[in-house]
């Protein structure tokens, strides 16, 4: 068992071995949503276009804002021209769905080829009259919800500089970014409202033209901790501030994430560890299933440490965290504060491992037997087979976990294995491969 | 380039990783950057898989474009061939590292050195042809390099087993109802007195593909895949094979009669008499025949039907529909381009028109414009049919996880002509159900009688929280308002707003 010294501090390791996790271009999923005049022109080959049709799975059929830009042999042998052929396909768009705004998303194969998306957008923009935003979410660079990353950062060269009124350029204001379901966002503008602070934008909003003001005077402050280059885009393009907080997951995360923004517009915050008490108590029949239970996190949607960091404060013990990437700099706050949770709850500080390889990860579940391992889909049907419970991660993706009102949905997604083979216990139906 | 919203048939990887993770001890090595190894997800998702999928991939990131990638995939291949100790390993790309043209073929042969298994490239070109073709080509080269192999080393199996035998090629991972129509050919070859030499790729061995040559014949029920592989055993150690799909009544009877030749020719003294067989099954055994002949079944007489799907069971349907159930197809099509001449030839007197195209808005178009009774295609008609409240029996790839039931439900043989019957029925007869109701006035003639309390609530609902009201799914919407409701009387709250919503639901759970 390695509940043996309690070390003080995080150790990151990187194993850079191979790992599952989506495609970046998956983003397309939730943002086609978000944005919701918005088009998404994928330019890549049949691998990534038969990867979103599963992915998308029945809303594909829905007719989504969203198309494939196929390349076949005469474009990647150069025989074709590429702006001619994008050209066309983008009147074809226009004419059909008629978007505010079509997002160009460039893919391993753009990148290989070197196709210049960043050099043929500005003159296709001005001939065909519709915006064209140029995100390069491709798998040699990120992973999965950075592809979300990719798209917002090359947004922010979008916003305006300055709002119709001109008044409003001395005051400061906060825009808050990461693409959110528009209740969610409305009930962390709620928070904020409740604490004085007004939120003069989000990115993405949810209509192109409603894109929020970025100057110097804005403070912007992330919602999810896969955005380090937004942050850094809005920092440096925009003279941004950028408020560093712990990420707001969890009522603890939503509190201090709270607290940090209060303190930078030097407002008291009001009644904010009642309202953080009030949420713990309201969790602690789902708490009282994870108290002293452990926990693995193989890995692949960066939102793992915060997810950790709040089980760690219900009482699990983390045995290992695999991410895909981690921006120690934008998640600072973040790490501090696991750290902070990790000895006031007196439990070993979890192993940080990033590009982790999936197949040690295997042995190592094994070896250490956790209550419960995150995993993805393509290891967690072969996991219960073998008697682990497994919750498979990228449900925490699509499923509404930011705020103090969303604590209990986290609690019902980590604990449902927890339950539902508790009461299969009984059955023996633990062990579902011949050994 | 095209603008594409769906695509029939997957890209070339995956028909090569289908057919490598079929084998029990074979691992595949993707040479492919981040999140092209989605194949693992599918297959453990949608076959309900339960062990891990025996590919890994060997990423391709930038320090690999920048240095070149033989060093991580010989070292992957390497690390593979210690920790799962497979027979083979095979090597492919995706389409996007096939542009990078590196070399792989130089790697393999230098991990081969290196490695106790055997190592192989794939070899298929990623943009000329899709997910079956190359199914097709890496099983026949998987197999031909196996059998080449047991040849040099003067162990490949070419006596001939005493009693008749056969192999089936084709049976693979995430094919449609692949599990299901093996068992059924499994029981109908048993029926007839032979016995199974190797089913190849699923479930199979590498180190049984030396006693492929023992058999006296190949079955290839899919025309898809098993094809190529059929033809090199032919060529090269003249093995007959039988490329008739056994599927409805009329094909499954000269599948037999095929078989039967084949047996003849290669042993004339044996008794092997196949035509009473037949007349038992199809009269007595099977109750497909006798629906046919049922007078609920005179009903679907004339009714217009469309089929599509992949070569062979959209041929085999058209058929089945035309010829035994006396239907009329007004249009037959596929999505398999390269397999067009042989599909018209096969469809040719059972329909009005045929449709070769992998383009579903012609698809779509084409339902539309005929207005069948019935569609008989993939997923994608089935979703056609839905936006024109057409009926559709799902009878083809492109899959989804209602092609994996766990009950048993194959398309083939003498079951299958069950099934089958089944699904024309329930797909005629569902729709005409709708349609008698819509016209005699709706599902309901009474009022629905709701278990909410809410007409007594003495709560109204504030403008921002109706809009937030509406935004939440329909399904959960009345239980969401029942509970806020309740929330708000319990704490004589009159005006029901976002807030309340909210924090009824931290309460609640809403």
């Amino acid at each position: 068992m390695t509940n043996s010294k309690l070390t003080e501090t995080l150790t990151f390791e990187c194993e850079t071995g191979n790992y599952h996790t989506f495609c970046p271009i998956s983003c397309v999923a939730w943002l086609y949503q978000k944005i919701e005049d918005s088009f998404f022109l994928v330019i890549g080959t049949k691998t990534c276009g038969y990867f979103l049709q599963n992915a998308l799975g029945v809303m594909i059929f829905a007719e989504p804002r969203y198309a494939m830009a196929e390349l076949e042999e005469a474009d990647i042998s150069a025989q074709l021209n590429d702006y001619k052929e994008l050209k066309r396909l983008c009147l074809q768009i226009k004419q059909d769905r008629n978007p505010s705004v079509i997002v160009w998303i460039g893919t391993c194969t753009t990148e290989i080829i070197k196709m210049d998306l960043e050099g043929m957008a500005p003159r296709l923009e001005a001939e065909i009259q519709t915006p064209i935003v140029v995100a390069r979410a491709n798998g040699l660079d990120y992973a999965f919800t950075q592809g979300e990353d990719t798209v917002l950062a090359a947004m922010v060269q979008r916003c305006p500089s300055n709002a119709p009124e001109q008044n409003q350029i001395e005051k400061k204001s906060l825009v808050l970014f990461g693409s959110l379901p528009t209740n969610v966002a409305t009930q962390l503008n709620l928070e904020l409202e409740r604490c004085g602070i007004q939120v003069a934008g989000w990115l993405p909003s949810q209509r192109y033209a409603d894109l929020p003001v970025l100057n110097q005077n804005v403070y912007v402050c992330g919602i999810n901790p896969f955005l380090s280059r937004t942050a850094t885009t809005l920092m440096r393009r925009r003279k941004c501030k950028l408020i560093s907080a712990p990420f707001p997951i969890g009522p603890d995360g939503t509190r201090a994430w709270l607290e940090k923004i209060c303190s930078v517009f030097n407002v008291a915050p009001i009644n904010l560890i009642e309202r953080e008490r009030l949420i713990w108590d309201s969790l602690e029949d789902y708490i009282a299933l994870l108290r002293g239970k452990s926990v693995f996190f193989m890995g692949d949607n960066l939102l793992e440490i915060s997810l950790a960091r709040f089980l760690v404060r219900c009482g699990m013990i983390v045995y290992e965290i695999g991410i895909p990437y981690l921006d120690k700099r934008f998640q600072s706050a973040e790490l501090q504060l696991l750290e902070k949770t990790c000895s006031e709850m007196n439990v070993a500080m979890p192993r940080i491992v990033e590009k982790p390889d999936n197949y040690n990860q295997i042995q190592r579940i094994r070896e250490l037997q956790p209550d419960l391992a995150i995993t993805g889909m393509a290891h967690a049907n072969p996991l219960e087979a073998r008697g682990i419970n497994t919750k498979w991660s990228v449900e925490f993706t699509f499923a509404q976990i930011h705020g103090f009102t969303n604590a209990r949905d986290i609690l019902e997604l980590v604990t449902r294995p927890l339950r539902r083979n508790k009461a299969l216990e009984n059955l023996g139906w633990n062990q579902l491969v011949k050994m | 380039m095209k603008l594409a919203y769906w695509m029939y048939a997957g890209p070339a990887h995956i028909g090569t990783l289908r057919v490598a993770s079929s084998f029990k001890n074979v691992h595949a090595i993707m040479h492919a950057p981040l999140g092209d190894d989605y194949f693992n997800v599918m297959r453990s998702m949608l076959e309900r898989e339960r062990d891990f999928t025996p590919v890994t991939a060997s990423i391709v990131d930038r320090h690999v474009l920048a240095r070149g990638s033989q060093e991580k995939v010989v070292e992957n291949i390497t690390q593979k061939d210690q920790q799962q100790k497979p027979d083979l390993i095979v090597l492919t790309p995706t389409c996007t590292s096939s542009i990078l043209q590196e070399d792989l073929q130089n790697f393999v042969n230098r991990a081969s050195l290196e490695s106790n298994s055997d190592v192989i490239l794939a070899d298929v070109n990623h943009y000329r042809v899709n997910e079956l073709q190359a199914a097709d080509r890496t099983l026949e080269q998987i197999i031909r390099f196996s059998v080449e192999k047991a040849r040099k080393n003067n162990v490949l199996n070419t006596e001939k087993t005493i009693k008749p035998s056969a192999n089936i090629l084709g049976i693979f991972t995430l094919g449609f109802h692949n599990q299901h129509d093996c068992r059924e050919l499994k029981r109908l070859l048993n029926d007839l007195g032979i016995s199974i030499n190797e089913i190849v790729p699923e479930g199979g061995s590498i180190k049984n593909l030396k006693n492929l040559t023992k058999a006296w014949f190949n079955l290839v029920p899919y025309r898809e895949v098993g094809l190529m592989a059929a033809n090199y055993l032919q060529n090269e150690y003249s093995m007959p094979y039988v490329g008739i799909t056994p599927m409805g009544i009329v094909d499954t009877a000269n599948c037999i009669r095929e078989i039967s030749t084949i047996i003849k020719n290669q042993n004339p003294d044996i008794e092997f008499n196949t035509e009473k067989y037949i007349d038992q099954q199809t009269r007595f055994v099977s109750q497909a025949a006798w629906f046919s002949r049922s007078i609920d079944c005179q009903n679907l007489t004339g009714k217009k039907a469309v089929v599509f799907g992949d070569a062979t069971h959209a041929a085999s349907m058209t058929r089945i529909l035309a010829r035994e159930m006396g239907i009329n197809v007004s249009c037959a099509g596929t999505y398999c381009k390269h397999d067009a001449d042989w599909f018209r030839e096969q469809v040719q007197g059972f329909c009005d028109q045929v449709l070769i195209t992998d383009d579903h808005t012609q698809v779509a178009d084409m339902i539309s414009r005929i207005e069948p009774s019935a569609i008989f295609g993939t997923q994608m008609e089935r979703h056609i049919g839905k936006r024109l409240d057409i009926p559709c029996g799902v009878i083809s790839a492109p899959v989804h996880i209602q092609n994996f039931p766990l009950g048993y439900r194959p398309f083939l043989g003498y079951e299958g002509t069950n099934q089958i019957a089944d699904l024309v029925y329930n797909s005629f007869t569902l729709g005409m159900e709708d349609h008698l109701l819509e016209i005699f006035g709706g599902h309901d003639t009474k009022e629905a009688i709701t278990k909410s309390l809410s007409t007594e609530s003495g709560c109204s609902w504030s403008p921002d929280g109706l809009a937030e009201l509406k935004k939440i799914p329909g399904f959960v919407r009345g239980k969401v308002k029942r509970n806020t409701e309740k929330f708000a009387r319990e704490r004589n709250i009159t005006e029901i707003t976002v807030e309340i919503m909210y924090a009824a639901k931290e309460v609640i759970g809403a």
